[in-house]
């Protein structure tokens, strides 16, 4: 992947009036975001969801109004850094068990519709 | 109508550590499928990761040995899309905040046609960030259907990303030769290009000259340096043609095809750009002190490039043979040990390595890690050659029994007598034999005729078996001969 | 027996005035008997937890009793737990009979305390009423046209029923505490850290935290004593010295630190709620407490911020749900993208898909920055706000819901509505404090009301001290539904 420094720019300086998030959703926008989320939906259920998320996003509407300008984002509720494992194997052989549960397996393969490329 | 070409890198080695990335599953290659696809590589609902430090001190490594800076504070992003090799529906990797920041890596670029000469170069790397390999579909079991083998999914990845510093596919295949070298020679990774630990996607636009860039095309996932050379061509090729007859280049992902020769874009994955990334809120940020920095940096090896200055400096040979002594760390390694502390021996120890060793391990179909003969072995009979006990003929009759049957250089010698007479005495009585043996051809050599000292040569030489050592026996006979 | 606490308890079994399988048997009895009412199980397994309860008594045969051996603790079906079906409440994993054990339930199994089966949830933790449930609504209690509050409606009802001694919940804004002040039980949520995440599926990991629910504060010190502590499989898990969270619970109040946010006494609190709550404060006022006015500015914010957060996680977490390894597939589809999208529309709910397409959009390319980032900004917003608060107190008041329990479907149709409910709960997470419930009264139609009690990092112990010394006081803890 290409580094995209989307994280680091401060937030009103990539506030655009063209993608203005607060405006409602178009049909197409729930679509794509269905489609993203691999959920099937019939047009009822998209419109449906369209109003619901228009509401809700009328409620989150209220955080464009705060100055945030300086404030460092808070990913994490402790301040505190990433603890490292051994590089030693702890782990043995489970197929059996896992692929009990799974929906369809073949020699010990997980399988799926055709991949295409 | 003259063309550049814009070449980057992007290229994933796979880490030799023992364990996944954010599990303590094996990854070793070639087991059964799923075998090792532990809890966290099926993604179970509720498993989390913890990171390997294995993986951590290699990306250190790495970014030491090409000059960048270690970022003391990195963060994992997840990169969320569906696919089914991708158990969890996203691939743990960094985005905004990667381990290891910008470095470089000189090259020396063969050009690959014309009498061009071998120029060296220096490619910048934009970045270096660890991440999670995917599994593996496998194709054709049943009809219709597609099975996955999650075992390789965790193993951790450097992906090294370079700038779009190359113009060819020369300068493209030698920056990827020489990123090949340096992360087997630091020993982060195996460099099995067969296995998939060393894959490359190559970014290839063409614009021309003075004119901004042109819309790159990404072929994924070469695994030999010759597809990548032959894609390269083949996709510059087209997209010149592309432009040439009105066309466009559309960004796209792009697969090579070894059987045809020939690139073509891959089923455009949907909504490929939108991969929603985030900080991972299962893992917090990774701090890397400056202790651990050094720490790390006090196991790495010297760098091919300082051993090569070093081979030219001090041990003066030539640019061109420290260059192959350090096409890889094994190579180096054996140049170093066979040589030991006969630094004076370097140039004729380098030659036997560069000419024999290397076209006998050719000709076996072998490489270094597997030459028949070890360090000792070969440093040995260079040591009797520097002390005049073996001949230069007799030197290779002991090569060759050595690469055969194997044993030591003395031990050689002793079985099949091939050491030479330095006894002057020895070489002297056998020199007056001849004289008093050939006093007519003595006359015409003392009356001007000198082509008959390699007559005399011959005859002391056939006299002695051919063990007389020849500069010794030169002077003696020049001595002699001369009255 | 029934309404005997978990010290009572435990000392019948040492005493053998009890087993733990007549115990065991005797809440299976009662939930065979009264869950058909009130749904508040999804799994039980009595030949399990019988026999966890024989190895129990085994265990007190012997002398090896800890506090917990033997007490039948019913587990929220989030904990994955091996060999018994673990659904979240989704048709997702109506199939998914966890092939491993969460870090929760080997710290019950490890102390001996005996699995009396999986309690109802809301789907992936996701809604307040406990309706979203693929396996049924759960119904309150003190009243079965209304909601026992959610996620850990199960848990909550389960308690307040005495349909198991005490059980887990987890609370990502709120699902421990407000289902505990709906069902008139006590709940506590730990600091963010003190309880591993490992087995626990996850809905916003960053934000999920597993505590225990119980009949009195003194309950949950013993459960939050086994269910705390580090865990390695959790990087978020926190190495800190294990404590007793029992050690304060008799420490007077005299001279504690009341802090009452204004912004928890303000518009939206039902008059009800908010007497009860005052009527708390001024018991407190009575053991010794002093009251300190303090403001939580950015209160407010805490609603849009959570329903961008928690959706944003959720949509990732949940990515893993793919009818791939585990779970639901669809029974037909055409090809991978429609396997893809049937199973996961047929397999999730309602509101878990609207949440995901909540997540979906507010994490894609162009409105990251606006939404995502912005939220995690006016977070530590949020969290500062706490910092400051606990300059001036020691605790922090209020009340935990705006409204006692609503009626089964009033919210249903507006989810908006439903997310408001959430408004003093959902802060302490973003902030990742602890925080309690406990029954403080009865508001209009006898329904129960929970007073919150919002402690600093890592101050459980004193928490847990602060709800003991108001039950030693008052008996709202100890009334019981008529069922
Ligand atoms: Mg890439
Ligand atoms: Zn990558």
């Amino acid at each position: 992947m290409r580094p995209n420094k989307r994280f680091m720019i401060p937030y009103r300086a990539r506030f655009d009036k063209a993608l203005n998030p607060f405006m409602s959703l178009s049909p197409a926008d729930v679509e794509k975001v269905a489609r993203l989320a691999r959920l099937a939906m019939t047009d009822q259920e998209l419109r449906a969801a369209r109003d619901q998320l228009n509401n809700i996003f009328g409620l989150i509407a209220e955080m464009q109004a705060v100055d945030t300008a300086g404030i460092e984002p808070m990913s994490h509720a402790q301040d505190v850094a990433q603890r490292l494992r051994e590089d030693k194997v702890t782990e043995t052989n489970q197929r059996e068990a896992f692929q009990a549960i799974a929906p369809q397996v073949e020699n010990g393969l997980y399988l799926v519709p055709q991949v295409i490329e | 109508m003259q063309w550049e070409i814009v070449i980057g890198l992007e290229v994933h080695t796979q880490l030799s550590t023992n364990t996944k990335i954010f599990s303590g599953a094996s990854t070793a290659f070639g087991a059964e499928p799923n075998t090792q696809a532990d809890a966290v590589s099926i993604a179970l609902p509720g498993v989390l990761p913890v990171l390997n430090k294995g993986a951590v001190e290699r990306a250190i490594k790495f970014g030491l040995a090409t000059g960048a800076r270690i970022a003391q504070r990195s963060v994992f992003a997840r990169k969320n899309y569906f696919y089914p090799d991708l158990p969890k529906g996203y691939q743990i990797s960094q985005f905004d905040l990667p381990v290891v920041g910008q470095g470089a890596l000189t090259i020396q670029v063969e050009p690959l046609s014309g009498n061009a000469k071998p120029y060296e170069k220096t490619v910048r790397i934009t970045r270096a960030h660890l991440e999670e390999d995917a599994g593996k579909s496998v194709h054709g079991n049943s009809q219709g259907v597609t099975g996955i083998d999650l075992n390789r999914a965790g193993t951790p990845l450097l992906e090294i990303v370079s700038e779009p510093d190359m113009c060819s596919a020369a300068e493209a295949v030698a920056y990827a030769k020489a990123l090949h070298t340096l992360v087997r020679w630091i020993g982060i990774c195996d460099g099995n290009m067969q296995e998939g630990s060393f894959r490359c996607d190559v970014n290839v636009s063409v614009r021309r000259p003075g004119e901004p860039l042109g819309t790159r095309r990404e072929i994924k996932n070469l695994n030999s340096f010759k597809f990548m050379q032959q894609a390269i061509d083949y996709e510059v090729q087209w997209q010149i043609d592309t432009i040439e007859s009105g066309g466009k280049i559309h960004q796209a992902t792009i697969l090579f095809n070894p059987d045809t020769g020939e690139t073509r874009a891959m089923r455009s994955k949907e909504d490929a750009h939108d991969y929603r990334y985030f900080p991972d809120p299962d893992l917090l940020p990774l701090e890397i002190s400056t202790e651990w920095i050094e720490q790390v940096r006090g196991t790495l090896p010297e760098l091919p490039q300082a051993k090569q200055a070093r081979y030219v400096s001090e041990l003066g040979l030539s640019a061109y043979d420290a260059s192959i002594l350090t096409a890889s760390r094994e190579m180096a390694d054996f140049f170093e040990e066979a040589l030991g502390d006969a630094t004076g021996q370097a140039k004729i120890c380098a030659n036997w390595i560069i000419g024999e060793v290397s076209a006998q391990l050719n000709r076996d179909g072998l490489d270094m890690t597997q030459c028949p003969i070890n360090a000792q072995q070969l440093g040995g009979m260079l040591t009797r050659i520097a002390d005049g006990t073996i001949s230069n003929s007799g030197a290779k009759e002991v090569f060759r029994t050595m690469w055969a049957e194997g044993g030591s250089a003395d031990a050689i010698i002793e079985a099949k007598g091939l050491k030479q007479v330095s006894d002057s005495g020895a070489i002297e009585a056998l020199v007056d034999e001849i004289i008093a043996a050939n006093a007519d051809k003595v006359t015409e050599y003392r009356s001007g005729k000198d082509k008959l000292f390699g007559f005399f040569v011959g005859l002391a030489m056939k006299a002695s078996k051919g063990k007389a050592n020849p500069a010794q026996l030169n002077d003696i006979l020049k001595k002699k001969l001369a009255g | 027996m029934l309404n005997a606490s978990i010290k009572q308890l435990s000392a019948a079994l040492r005493a053998k005035e009890i087993s733990s399988v007549e115990l065991t048997q005797s809440y299976l009895d009662r939930i065979v008997r009264l869950n058909p009412q009130l749904n508040a199980y999804i799994t039980l397994n009595p030949e399990v937890s019988l026999a966890q309860a024989r190895a129990a008594d085994a265990r007190l045969a012997a002398g090896m009793a800890d506090p917990l051996t033997g007490i039948p603790v019913a587990q929220k079906d989030i904990f994955c737990a091996k060999g018994w079906l673990t659904t979240c409440g989704s048709k997702m994993l109506h199939n998914f009979v966890s092939p491993y054990d969460a870090h929760v339930i080997t710290q019950f199994n490890n102390a001996g305390a005996v699995n009396l089966g999986k309690t109802n949830m809301d789907e992936f933790a996701m809604g307040s009423s406990n309706e979203t449930s693929h396996y049924g609504t759960v119904k309150n209690p003190w009243d079965r046209a209304r909601v026992p509050g959610g996620s850990s409606g199960g848990t909550a009802a389960a308690v307040a029923a005495r349909l198991c001694a005490a059980a887990t919940g987890t609370d990502t804004g709120g699902s421990i505490r407000q289902p505990a002040a709906l069902c008139g039980i006590s709940g506590l949520k730990p600091t963010y850290g003190v309880v591993s995440r490992y087995g626990m599926i996850a809905f916003a990991s960053s934000l999920d935290q597993a505590g225990p629910m119980g009949r009195s504060a003194e309950d949950l010190a013993l459960l939050l004593n086994t269910m705390a502590g580090f865990d390695e499989r959790d990087s978020t898990s926190l190495q800190r010295e294990k404590e007793d969270y029992a050690r304060d619970l008799n420490k007077s109040l005299t001279g504690l630190r009341i802090g009452l946010p204004k912004e928890f006494f303000a518009e939206g609190l039902s008059g009800d709620v908010a007497k009860a709550v005052e009527a708390a404060i001024a018991e407190y006022k009575k053991l010794g407490a002093v009251i300190v006015d303090i403001s939580l500015p950015n209160t407010k914010l805490s609603i849009p911020v959570y329903y961008v957060l928690a959706p944003a996680e959720a949509s990732s977490n949940l990515s893993r749900f793919d009818g791939v390894r585990y779970g639901y597939r669809a029974p037909e589809y055409s090809d991978l993208a429609d396997m893809y999208e049937k199973s996961r529309a047929q397999g999730f709910g309602a509101e878990v898909k609207r949440r995901i397409m909540i997540g979906t959009y507010v994490l894609s390319h162009g409105y990251y920055d606006a939404y995502y980032l912005q939220a995690q900004k006016i977070r530590r917003l949020i969290a500062q706000d706490f910092t400051a608060a606990y300059k001036q107190c020691d605790v922090i008041m209020g009340p935990t819901s705006p409204s006692t329990a609503f009626k089964l479907g009033e919210k249903g149709d507006d989810p908006v509505q439903m997310y408001l409910s959430d408004i003093y709960t959902i802060a302490v997470n973003l902030a990742g404090l602890p925080g309690m419930s406990i029954p403080c009264g009865f508001g209009a139609n006898d329904m129960p009301v929970g007073l919150q009690i919002i402690g600093n990092y890592f101050d459980e112990a004193r928490m847990l001290n602060v709800a003991h010394q108001y039950q030693l006081a008052t008996d709202w803890h100890s009334r019981a539904p008529q069922l």
